[in-house]
């Protein structure tokens, strides 16, 4: 490989040593999803105040949004993982493309029944075949095709590398989901918050928001590790490491 | 304030928090579609995991008694059986 990437992603990517390193993270990423969830809810929840347009209905955003967030980001890291996994065939690589279809595709799940039941309320409508609505389904619709795909193979990488490759192709999706409701007359809000210029949200509301989006991160991230050790048991279940820890963990 | 009367104030702001609003309808089945899937999620690879590891332990003790029995059992004899 070139000898521009670092020795230790090198070692980092062997199932071993992955499994180890991700062991050791996991408690910490769940500790601060759950810390981050419990503070970011009891500000959306408990302090921010009242919408004044729609009332406590708004409340829904601080898992809406945070959830629909996820389900373009969790996309991103599929997509470019499922690259690496094709052009190396680095095997960790489609373990980390694989076991994120499965938490992506809840995300995104999430994301259309939050959405749902908010729209209901608002709009007078649980669905409504516009842009956003519309892409968000598609990406919900990847992720299960992604997934299928995946298990339609006898033999576990050939499936994974068709998985990639469909993975790739939908990327497309994703800025579609995010640029639609500019593009396209639609009865979803626009953006709400700005990362780059102003928010057009109070501060009381912005930050339970942004807390409960960390509290997304970690999850996915710990979410992530536990999936891919567990695949990682899977793929390499022959080896000696894997023997080891089937007997380790006989004794308990 | 008497404990009756701040239990009641307690239980009225409760009761306000889980209205909602007029929306519970609508928020708490968010919440718990939120929270369902997410458990769901983390449930499901530690299933996965132990019934991974409980088939390779039951694979690897297979192996080690026909190993055994290999072992004991008398080893086939060179020589031809004679007639």
């Amino acid at each position: 490989m070139a000898n521009w990437i670092p020795l230790w992603l090198h070692r980092l990517s062997s199932p071993p040593t992955f499994y180890r390193f991700a062991g050791t993270l996991l408690p910490w990423a769940m500790a601060l999803a759950v810390l981050c969830g419990i503070i970011g809810l009891y500000g959306g929840l408990v302090l921010a105040p009242a919408d004044y347009q729609q009332g406590d209905a708004y409340r829904i955003i601080f898992i809406h949004v945070p959830s629909a967030w996820m389900s373009m980001f969790i996309y991103a890291v599929m997509g470019v993982s499922a690259f690496i996994a094709l052009v190396w065939r680095i095997k960790l690589a489609e373990v980390v493309a694989m076991e994120s279809a499965p938490i992506g595709a809840a995300f995104t799940f999430i994301t259309l029944v939050t959405g749902s039941l908010w729209g209901k309320p608002m709009w007078g409508t649980w669905w409504t075949w516009d842009a956003r609505l519309t892409s968000e389904l598609v990406l919900l619709f990847l992720y299960l095709g992604v997934i299928g795909l995946y298990h339609a193979f006898e033999d576990r990488r050939q499936g994974a590398r068709a998985a990639a490759f469909l993975a790739i192709i939908g990327i497309i999706n994703v800025p579609i989901v995010h640029f639609s409701v500019n593009w396209w007359n639609t009865l979803h809000q626009g953006s709400t918050v700005n990362i780059f210029g102003h928010s057009k949200i109070s501060w009381d509301m912005l930050w339970p928001l942004l807390t409960m989006t960390l509290a997304t991160k970690f999850y996915y991230a710990a979410s992530l590790f536990r999936r891919a050790r567990t695949d990682l048991l899977s793929l390499e279940s022959g080896k000696d490491w894997v023997r080891r820890i089937a007997e380790g963990e006989a004794d308990r | 304030m008497s404990t009756l009367q701040s239990f009641l104030a307690v239980s009225g702001e409760a009761a306000s928090f889980f209205k909602m609003g007029g929306y519970a309808t609508y928020v708490w089945p968010a919440y718990a579609v939120f929270f369902l899937v997410l458990i769901a999620d983390t449930v499901a690879p530690r299933l996965r995991r132990r019934r991974l590891l409980g088939e390779l332990r039951a694979r690897l003790a297979r192996q080690s008694v026909r190993h055994e029995r290999d072992a004991t059992s008398a080893p086939p004899s060179s020589t031809p059986p004679s007639a």
